[in-house]
């Protein structure tokens, strides 16, 4: 098997009394997305910048297309593509200016121009930056992130905070880049997204890793399960809805009884029966097929958005 | 591999920082309009109608006009790290000197056609008799724009925020406003505060300024101010460097603040030659009362008839 074109070993990072990372391990081979998923605060964003070479960890190693990130400089950043959590630039610079402008620090400079069209720019070429959606400023910061043909691009959060329209447009561009096999490494949160794009997946919680594997995979490891999600007119009695025909594990989430179940047709019709005997009614019922979202659950008995 | 190249870096950030400064309204009205508005004030209200007033005045507004750097670069740096803007420069193979260095640069092109507008109009609209010593006028804008410029790369360094950098502002402006001799003549404080301007950068920039406009002092007089200034660049510009902060969340300890002394040390060297040996205040005194004495337009002409 070839090299990784990042390897990372064992990486902590604290912020006083916050441990954000602790003993994070991987490895990303060339060509592959790879993602990192997780909630909020789970250690993904320092990861990535340590990654990027913006922050310095306090214990591990990171290594990038061969190099320290911290300490190779002006190598390593020609090597590299990256959209932080949040870009800022100055309101009045323009569209294309910010492409070229960045484009001109490197040796190897992608074709603006194509850049400009491949990111549905061209009509914006003269806009301010502060004349931009939320949709079309995180488009410019991936144009801005292949000036230089990287060899790895780092996404942090790329979607986070835009519409559901604008979002498919973000994952049409990260699909071409899967298709033009660049290496990728994305950052989070949202589970459709680490299913739709990446290759391979690191489930982060509270700045460990807690399960990686291919989206798939990660998925049968949920034992096949279908996700029931239930609303209920009272709460239902303790553990009762625990022990209903096929169920291997209940939770409640706010109101909503999440049941994981192996034969979900004899589960809702055990379900119907218990409330009736129970004097209870139905208030909602959805059912889900297993995600990454269950994966989750399982592991750490919260859901990702919490 | 071939690296990043700092002087290309340089000159790319340069043109940027030119074009974003031009498209800033209210950069144009406080780097243009206002020294001119100063310069229309302090002859109606100092020029007395002689011609060499109008050249001493010229040395203050081109005083003014450069010292402004000092202002806007270090609330242009602050602001670009609190927004976060410098976070996106740091993952470009761009070191953080070429950053500062094209504040300085680009600075420095933005203030020549200010300072070529304001000899002019003195010159062509306010009658000033000659050109003054427009080497020395060339030699100490340049040097002393790039000197203020690094000051303001250092309070930028050393302060957190943008309310702290204001407060800094505000104070170190006031002082180097009102006792160099930009605004005020410096003949006509009493003595201990013209010794105590003899520590302060302006004051260098200031007298340099006016010698040069007025032609009253020699190269050798002027020379000492541009040595001042020029060390005062040089130590200002890589304690800025040391200090830089790409981070809005890094925050600078206390006593890195210390450092604003250091750069202060080529004028405190050249404050105590001058108050010790130096002839400084002896030839701004002959060089008050020479233009103090100047006839003016009217009894100029009235003598020729």
């Amino acid at each position: 098997m070839a090299e990784p074109i990042i390897q990372v070993e064992g990486l902590y990072k604290s912020y006083g009394a916050v441990e954000a990372v602790r003993g994070l391990s991987f490895a990303v081979q060339e060509g592959e997305v790879f993602g990192l998923l997780g909630p909020n605060g789970a250690g993904k964003t320092s990861t990535v910048e340590i990654l990027e070479g913006m922050r310095t960890p306090d214990r591990g190693t990171a290594r990038v297309c061969g190099l320290d990130p911290e300490r190779s400089g002006a190598e390593f950043k020609q090597k590299i593509g990256a959209v932080l959590q949040s870009t800022a630039l100055p309101d009045k610079l323009k569209v294309k200016e910010a492409i070229e402008l960045f484009a001109n620090f490197y040796t190897n400079r992608a074709n603006t121009d194509a850049l400009l069209k491949r990111f549905q720019l061209e009509e914006k070429r003269d806009a301010f930056y502060s004349q931009l959606s939320g949709g079309q400023k995180q488009r410019l910061a991936l144009a801005m992130a292949l000036v230089n043909n990287p060899q790895v691009v780092f996404l942090d959060e790329p979607t986070a905070g835009l519409d559901p329209q604008v979002r498919r447009e973000i994952y049409d561009i990260i699909e071409e880049l899967k298709r033009d096999k660049k290496t990728v490494l994305i950052t989070t949160h949202y589970i459709e997204e680490a299913e739709r794009l990446c290759d391979r997946v690191a489930i982060v919680d509270q700045g460990r890793i807690i399960a990686t594997g291919s989206p798939r995979d990660l998925k049968h490891k949920s034992a096949g399960t279908t996700r029931i999600e239930v609303r209920l007119a009272k709460p239902a009695v303790n553990g009762a809805l625990g022990s209903l025909d096929g169920v291997s594990d209940c939770r409640e989430f706010d109101g909503t009884y999440v049941l994981h179940s192996s034969r979900a047709p004899q589960t809702i019709v055990a379900l119907v029966k218990h409330l009736e005997s129970d004097n209870n009614e139905l208030q909602s019922l959805e059912m889900f097929s297993p995600s990454l979202e269950d994966v989750f659950i399982e592991l750490t008995g919260r859901r990702l958005r919490d | 591999m071939a690296s990043s190249n700092p002087i290309s870096n340089t000159w790319t950030l340069t043109k940027v920082r030119v074009r974003l400064a031009m498209r800033n309204r209210t950069f144009l009205f406080f780097s243009l309009a206002m020294p001119l508005g100063f310069l229309f004030f302090f002859v109606m209200v100092f020029g007395k109608g002689s011609p060499a007033w109008i050249a001493y005045i010229l040395g203050s507004i081109l005083t003014l006009t450069v010292m402004g750097s000092f202002w806007g670069l270090s609330v242009q740096l602050v602001m670009f790290r609190e927004a976060g803007i410098l976070r996106r420069f740091r993952l470009a193979p761009v070191g953080a000197g070429p950053m500062l260095a094209s504040s300085i640069l680009a600075n420095y092109i933005l203030v020549v056609p200010s300072v070529i507008i304001e000899i002019l109009v003195c010159k062509w609209v306010l009658h000033m008799q000659s050109w003054g010593n427009l080497w020395a006028i060339a030699l100490l804008i340049t040097i002393g724009s790039a000197a203020f410029s690094a000051f303001g790369l250092i309070v930028a360094s050393v302060t957190n925020t943008m309310q702290e950098t204001q407060v800094i502002n505000q104070l170190i402006w006031t002082v180097f406003l009102f006792l160099s001799g930009a605004s005020v003549p410096l003949a006509v404080f009493p003595l201990w505060i013209q010794r105590a301007s003899l520590f302060m950068p302006a004051t260098y920039l200031a007298t340099g300024l006016e010698f040069a406009t007025t032609n009253l002092a020699s190269r050798a007089e002027i020379f000492t101010d541009f040595l001042a200034l020029t060390l005062g660049v040089v130590v200002a510009f890589e304690i800025s460097r040391q200090l830089f902060r790409w981070e809005p969340e890094a925050k600078v300890p206390g006593r890195a603040k210390l450092w604003v002394l250091v750069a202060m040390i080529p004028f405190i060297a050249f404050g105590v030659y001058e108050n010790v040996a130096g002839k400084r205040l002896t030839q701004i005194h002959d060089n008050f009362k020479a233009i103090d004495r100047a006839p003016s337009a009217s009894t100029k002409s009235s003598a020729q008839h």
